[in-house]
């Protein structure tokens, strides 16, 4: 099949090596943490992003933060990139390794090593799973509050890399408006603590720097996150319209009424359908679009809330109101929706997109999506968090037909170039990865993206880590042309095009 | 230039040229807003003023996407009126060093980023630097650089948004901010507790904070500050918890909190406007406002530490304290000297947190470290993403520490 994206060109001479290295890594972990095996490395070669797959050269899984260090200042030594793994559930290709690189993955480091309720922060090893933070503390009235619909699986490491957000982040922010502190090995296999309990840090927003930098600044083995008191209760309510226009407008009148509700979800028919087959969620299949709209709080506050909604979305001519009766049947509309992903590829091979826009701009938006998948022929399905304009098309293709899958990732780039074009971002929650790599010029210029590259030099000189990801190959790739362009300079840590080097 | 220039750069092209050239001359130049934090940080070394004053206007506002979008210089209070007039606000409810500092002029929005000012809202609705979406700046190169834009969700590139939320203008000129703005609370009220000492109101602040009831103000007042509410509070020690939402929820809500706190201490209800006005003086820290000789610490520490540290440092020197942010944020003013040492050495003591001294003279603020040294790593990483910014050192140095 072709690839429309490229990796850097593995290095010859370290996979040459690869004998050597294994035997060198054996010094520094135990056995049971180095997996060199074909056969066993084969889950890591790829993510959620299943279309590419690369063998690594080995696996570590290491079991503490000083092995973590030993390994990273080894391979800084020795010139050997890393890609750092949660549980690797990306979903744009942000884990996937490469023959010259090691994985390491932060799996085995899954303790949760205190919970402090008067201060509100919970300090976790990196891999331990999101929700199981959430479960931790559940019988004491508490939560974590991002909650991205990997949950069950992926890993607060993971979540920090990627800046992780989920349904309810309307409410409560995403992974960096909800995390306090790191512990961090830098590239040389120096540990930093950044942050803790107290609410800011002085200096430089480093911890704001590191959550979302995609393995890049550094691999975090432990996080403390911040502990929000459980709401007394939370309501969804399915609200059916008859266009995706209408359900637009609602959300953008619900949100300018000065209503926050804490999730609203959109799904457009074929998504109903799909999750409907899948979920029996009891969703109506009438309608052209849903909204699941969550509220949270006393009986009597919810009450007061919904019935501000539901004034709203009569407004907009609603065709169906739901609302659950029940902790079951709360359960089962969120089923159907957390499921989404899932009941999706059972049907089809299919990208996610993740676009964010402009609440304005909804409507449109969607509207030019349905023209952009048909002119590929390829059919696709609208579910995403509504209220923070972060969009998820699902195009759906046949990944045996290498014709419609190199479709698929076109009709997708035209998608993200769209979400830029309307004011919004390439990215909301899933990350760059290589997926979006080649589209960053689109969303920045040069000097933007040379601001980053510099920063993230400072970071990792050498660029070891997760090199083939977010930031453009140019000037980076061997010898390939493009050397002195802004771009490379900046790769190598120089400053900016005034031409004055960096102190 | 001369020495005591100030330039007026009246488009992002102007503050590109201006740095530009600056850069080129290797000449220092001090990154002025409305002037209100001068006070604030190291005194500049600086040989001239870019000022932000005429480089003003919102730029994008469409109240019901939630975001606002306005040029660095936009002074405060016009953001705040076109907001008031959609009934909308800034949530992190940022400080107005005026009162404390005893200065005049405006505050700008670029300000209020550059310093990554909050309030009493920080511990519900974030700080100022979770809700700036995007920047426009210029590096100390004179290149103009974007980062962020105007969603909610962004995660595209490196954030370097929150990196210049609160560098005190070391890393770039803000040239535009973008920000999310939310919709004012219906109603509000405060559930005030008077009599507890320090640490009964840290106790009742941390059972407050662990009851669904969304306090979105947590701050205690002990009785050497209370009688500077005049007649909001009692001129008791008084512990004081803000709710605020839809009228029906806040009721729900009051009723709940109230049957709690009624175990620890002495229960009233303050209403709305007597909630506005006490939340503005805690925010402004109105309580140290009088005797502007003294030198006033902002601490911040896990919640708990809070009040640890103010009965420590009492056994030692003089001191006044207050406490917001459920106790985490401790405005201390201090006697006679600012004793650094002392206050740093006990925040390290009590599981690590910060002090930065933002009312001293400017002898005191050259002499002693500002903001919190930081350990060594970070302080060597901090220089380094320094030099990718400003890469000839000429952004406000010395402004945060003497030697950046």
């Amino acid at each position: 099949m072709p690839e429309l994206i490229s990796f850097l060109e593995p290095d010859s001479a370290v996979i040459g090596r690869r004998p050597a290295i294994i035997a060198d890594l054996a010094q520094l972990l135990p056995e049971s943490c180095l997996i060199t095996e074909e056969r066993e490395l084969m889950p890591f070669d790829t993510d959620a992003f299943v279309s590419y797959r690369r063998m690594p050269l080995a696996v570590v899984l290491p079991e503490t933060t000083a092995q973590v260090a030993a390994v990273l200042k080894y391979c800084n030594d020795n010139a050997i990139s890393v890609v750092p793994r949660g549980a690797g559930t990306s979903l744009s290709g942000g884990a996937i390794p490469q023959e010259d690189a090691i994985v390491i993955g932060v799996s085995k480091m899954n303790q949760i090593l205190e919970v402090d309720y008067a201060n509100r922060a919970a300090r976790v090893q990196a891999g331990v799973t999101n929700i199981s933070i959430s479960q931790a503390v559940d019988a004491d009235g508490f939560f974590y509050a991002p909650d991205p619909s990997s949950q069950l699986a992926c890993t607060i490491g993971g979540n920090i890399g990627m800046n992780s957000g989920g349904a309810h982040c309307l409410k409560y922010g995403v992974t960096t408006n909800n995390l306090m502190g790191v512990k961090m090995v830098m590239f040389d296999g120096s540990i930093v603590d950044i942050g803790g309990k107290a609410l800011d840090s002085s200096g430089y927003d480093l911890l704001g720097l590191i959550c979302g930098s995609e393995g890049q600044l550094g691999i975090v083995t432990e996080a403390t996150v911040r502990l929000l008191a459980k709401p007394e209760g939370a309501r969804p309510v399915l609200f059916g319209f008859e266009t995706s226009v209408a359900a637009g407008a609602c959300v953008t009148d619900i949100i300018g009424a000065g209503i926050i509700p804490v999730a609203i979800e959109f799904m457009d028919k074929p998504a109903i359908e799909i999750c409907e087959a899948f979920a029996h969620a009891g969703y109506p299949m009438d309608v052209e679009a849903l909204l699941i709209v969550e509220v949270e709080g006393s009986d009597a506050e919810m009450d007061a809330m919904l019935a501000r909604i539901i004034e709203i979305a009569r407004r907009h001519g609603v065709k169906t109101i739901r609302e659950s009766q029940s902790a079951t049947e709360a359960a089962l509309i969120w089923k159907g929706r957390k499921s989404a992903f899932g009941a999706t590829g059972r049907i089809a091979d299919y990208i996610c997109m993740d676009g964010t826009v402009p609440l304005g701009q909804l409507s449109y938006v969607l509207a030019k999506t349905s023209e952009i998948t048909d002119r590929y022929g390829l059919r696709v399905a609208n579910v995403f968090h509504a209220g923070d304009g972060n969009m998820h098309p699902l195009i759906l293709f046949d990944a045996n037909d290498p014709e419609e899958s190199l479709k698929a990732e076109m009709a997708g780039n035209d998608i993200l170039k769209l979400c830029v074009d309307a004011g919004g971002c390439l990215t909301g929650e899933h990350g760059v990865g290589i997926e979006k790599r080649d589209l960053m010029r689109h969303q920045y210029s040069d000097a933007d993206l040379a601001q980053q590259m510099r920063v993230r030099a400072a970071f990792d000189p050498k660029w070891i880590l997760n090199p083939s990801k977010v930031f453009p190959l140019e000037g980076r790739n061997g010898s390939q042309e493009g050397n002195q362009s802004t771009l490379a300079l900046a790769a190598q840590g120089g400053a900016g095009g005034t031409g004055k080097a960096a102190a | 230039m001369s020495l005591s220039e100030i330039q007026y750069p009246e488009s992002e092209d102007d503050v590109a040229r201006i740095v530009s050239q600056a850069h080129a001359a290797g000449l220092p130049i001090e990154v002025r807003g409305g002037g209100t934090k001068i006070g604030l940080g190291r005194p500049s070394q600086s040989a001239s003023v870019l000022s932000l004053a005429k480089l003003t206007g919102i730029t994008n506002y469409d109240p019901s996407e939630l975001v606002m979008a306005a040029r660095a210089g936009t002074p405060l209070h016009e953001i705040e009126a076109a907001l008031a007039a959609n009934n909308q606000m800034l949530t992190f409810e940022p400080m107005d060093h005026r009162p404390l500092l005893g200065v005049d002029g405006e505050p700008t929005i670029g300000g209020v980023f550059a310093g990554n000012i909050s309030g009493p809202r920080r511990i519900q609705a974030g700080a100022a630097r979770d809700n700036l979406l995007g920047v426009r700046f210029v590096n100390g190169s004179g290149e103009i650089v974007k980062s962020g834009g105007r969603v909610m969700k962004n995660v595209t590139g490196l954030d370097l948004v929150k990196l210049l939320a609160g560098p005190w203008g070391t890393l770039g000129v803000l040239c535009e901010v973008i920000f999310k703005v939310l919709p004012k609370p219906e109603t509000a009220v405060t559930i005030a507790v008077s009599g507890l000492n320090d640490a009964e109101a840290a106790e009742a602040m941390a059972a407050a904070m662990a009851m669904s009831v969304e306090v979105s103000g947590a701050a205690h007042l002990p009785l050497s500050v209370a009688y500077r509410f005049g007649d909001i509070l009692k001129g008791e020690a008084t512990t004081v918890l803000r709710l605020e939402g839809l009228t029906p929820s806040v009721d729900v809500r009051t009723e709940r909190l109230v049957v709690e706190m009624r175990r620890r201490g002495e229960v009233s209800v303050l209403d709305a406007e007597a909630t506005r006005d006490l939340w503005r003086d805690i925010r402004d820290v109105k309580p140290f406002a009088v005797q502007r000789t003294k030198p006033v610490w902002r601490v911040s520490v896990a919640p708990s530490a809070g009040h640890q540290l103010v009965a420590a440092l009492r056994l030692k020197t003089g001191v006044d304290a207050f406490y917001d942010w459920q106790g985490g944020l401790v405005w201390l003013q201090m006697e006679a000297e600012p004793e650094a040492d002392l206050v740093r050495q006990y925040i390290k003591a009590l599981g690590g947190g910060h002090a930065t001294l933002v009312r001293a003279d400017a002898a005191t603020r050259a002499a002693v470290p500002v903001f919190e040294p930081q350990p060594r790593a970070l302080d060597a990483l901090s220089r380094r993403i320094k030099d990718q910014f400003d890469p000839g050192g000429i952004l406000n140095p010395g402004r945060m520490t003497a030697s950046m």
